[in-house]
């Protein structure tokens, strides 16, 4: 008896190595791929800079966001005339800190990321796995009303949405989820629909696999190589879409640091204070452009065309 | 090619009836009385609501409301605005010249600049050209282009003095339309100066919508150019001994094109959103400005049928890219 169970353990034992090792070589050949790109390995670094500047912005930040210095209304950064180290980036029209505002914003920034490509991820995933794994009637409705979210402008309808749900980050982070999503839809059933008729679906199916199993467990893990390519561009596209909301006073409502709310309540001050309008937007540029040199990394890692071994 | 036209056409059909429900159910699904709402009114009587009840039908069940609303559709009957009270396709009428001239100029710089920009980086792959072209691309591609464009107004504008900062033409001309196009009318009025000034309006806002256009366009140029550059007849070309500038510019180039053809159908979408924020920053009189206005005025059925509108023309330029598509790819409208 307890040589038959020691055999068992040891060969439990061997399976579990053979697949961690097989997962480090996986992960070593991805890094292999990824590190080829040098864009993408500085836009990771930058990325990463970020979430350590989101993460310890009380800590950093020198001031707090929303404190109003009343003595110290649209002051320059340090380096021109008239600016102080007290506040490097200058301050705003009322007085806030720049620099502390757009450390709380880098925070905002990446949490939207986060949630829209949550939602839009789990809901576009799940939608087209059912659409790609059952076909018929189904698909046919699920794919029609994809069409027609795809037909109207992304940012229009989330403005819409937004309108409808009203104004907020949250119901921003909503809209811009739903209109993200057909995305993902697509790509899933696309992905889904070469895999189904592999030999190892039929293998799994004929060992009596049920559907929920051969859709979650054996399918879709091989189908995930297009889906992150694609979470990492709609991660940048949702920053710069609640910017865009924010911005038109439809998204993050003052006095949240929202970069793109900063900007629209910076817009009367453009030709007087160049500061409180360029700063806000050399974050979403820096914050978009690292996200998406990492996408392009990402896609060239794990775009099995492309790849040359 | 017209059975292929047919296919095309009937697939569209159940994607416009469905933009015609989402429209219909838009004010249905608003927060607040749908009377109220459509009628832009408040204090109503107990008699005016009724009335307005029965003038807009919603007192009948709800499907009937929606072959209504399709049978107004087809009369072109859009609805009135709450603001002015004007005929909705009225006022699209008037602004859509405006944003179509804006979106035109955009996607001739975009074209004017992307497609060689494209070539000229596949045909130096990886040298420092290339990358610098492709990084700028990158850069393009990612801009917050309510950003840009506050920042061309601020050097071009504010401390250059070149632009104005917002409108189509200066107050100081007025000619009736004819064309509906600044730049084209201004032309045609004679007026000394009024074709300089539509100009200069228009410069910093196609600048700032055919940012994102242009980068995707160089991108999509240059991965074409890169494909059909390692096929069999670009070699055969260069073995014939022709020149490289024949080879890029004709032989791979006319291939490397189908590509592009269908991202720029992709990218009227992307040009009507970004409308929408450049012409917000540049008061610019068109369609993406007054769908904004209309959502912060609460005017609703501009909404709505700004929305349908909107949606229509983006699904019959994407059944022209498809067309066009077909024929200039015999083996798409074969398949």
């Amino acid at each position: 008896m307890t040589n038959i169970s020691n055999t068992a353990d040891t060969e439990k034992l061997t399976d579990a190595q053979e697949r961690r090792r097989t997962r480090n070589r996986m992960l070593r050949e991805f890094w292999f791929y990824f590190s080829e790109n040098r864009g993408a390995v500085i836009g990771m670094w930058i990325f990463l800079a970020l979430v350590l500047l989101a993460v310890l912005a009380p800590v950093i930040a020198p001031h707090a966001p929303n404190i109003q210095y009343r003595d110290a209304l649209l002051v320059p950064p340090v380096w021109q005339d008239g600016g102080s180290w007290n506040y490097i980036l200058g301050t705003d029209a009322v007085g806030r800190d720049m620099l502390s505002r757009l450390i709380y914003g880098s925070q905002f920034s990446l949490f939207i990321g986060v949630v829209v490509v949550a939602i839009a991820l789990t809901t576009g995933v799940t939608i087209g796995l059912i659409a790609g794994y059952f076909r018929g009637p189904v698909d046919t409705v699920i794919m029609r009303v994809m069409d027609i979210i795809l037909a109207f402008p992304s940012l229009l309808l989330a403005l819409v949405l937004v309108a409808i749900l009203g104004p907020g980050l949250l119901n921003a982070m909503i809209a811009i989820a739903i209109v993200q999503q057909p995305h993902y839809v697509r790509l899933t059933r696309a992905a889904v629909m070469a895999e189904k008729n592999r030999d190892y679906v039929t293998a799994a199916r004929v060992a009596g696999s049920g559907n929920l199993r051969l859709m979650f467990k054996t399918i879709l893990p091989n189908c995930t190589a297009p889906l992150i390519v694609q979470a990492a561009l709609s991660f940048s596209t949702a920053i710069l879409d609640a910017a865009a909301l924010g911005f038109l006073g439809m998204g993050a409502q003052p006095p949240t640091p929202e970069w793109g709310t900063m900007l629209a309540e910076a817009r009367e001050f453009i030709l007087r204070a160049w500061w409180v309008v360029t700063f806000p937007g050399i974050a979403i540029l820096v914050t978009v452009l690292a996200i998406n040199l990492m996408g392009d990394g990402l896609r060239d890692a794990l775009d099995p065309k492309l790849k040359r071994s | 090619m017209f059975q292929f036209l047919l296919k095309k056409i009937g697939l569209l059909i159940p994607t416009f009836i469905g933009i015609t429900i989402i429209a219909f159910s838009f004010v249905r699904v608003l927060p607040g009385d749908p009377v109220l709402l459509m009628a832009g009114e408040r204090g109503l009587t107990e008699d005016r609501y009724n009335a307005l009840l029965k003038e807009f039908g919603y007192d009948r069940p709800i499907w009937q409301q929606y072959l209504d609303y399709l049978g107004n559709l087809l009369t072109g009957d859009f609805g009135n605005s709450l603001v002015s009270k004007q005929p909705v396709l009225e006022e699209f009428a008037a602004r859509f010249p405006a944003t179509l001239e804006l979106s035109l100029c955009a996607m001739i710089i975009a074209l004017a600049i992307g497609i060689p920009a494209g070539i000229i980086a596949a045909s130096k792959r990886g040298s420092f050209l290339d990358q610098t072209i492709m990084g700028t691309a990158l850069v393009g591609y990612s801009m917050p282009i309510f950003w840009w464009g506050l920042l061309l107004i601020i050097v071009f504008s504010g401390i250059m003095q070149w632009t104005p900062v917002s409108g189509r033409i200066s107050l100081l001309y007025f000619f009736p339309p004819v064309t509906g196009f600044m730049l084209i009318d201004s032309f045609l009025s004679g007026q000394k100066g009024a074709f300089a000034s539509a100009f200069s309006h228009l410069v910093l806002p196609s600048i700032v919508l055919g940012t994102i256009p242009l980068a995707v366009i160089a991108r999509q140029t240059r991965s074409a150019m890169l494909e059909v550059l390692g096929e069999d007849y670009v070699r055969t070309a260069r073995a014939k001994g022709l020149s490289s500038r024949r080879v890029v510019g004709i032989h791979a180039l006319r291939n490397a094109l189908i590509p592009v053809i269908t991202v720029i159908g992709l990218m009227v979408g992307t040009l009507l959103a970004g409308a929408i924020l450049t012409e917000t920053i540049f008061s610019w009189p068109g369609i993406g400005k007054w769908m904004v206005d209309s959502i912060f005025r609460r005017d609703y059925p501009v909404v709505q049928s700004g929305l349908l509108l909107i949606a229509a023309i983006v699904m019959v330029v994407n059944l022209l890219v498809d067309l066009a598509y077909g024929l200039i790819n015999p083996r798409i409208r074969h398949q």
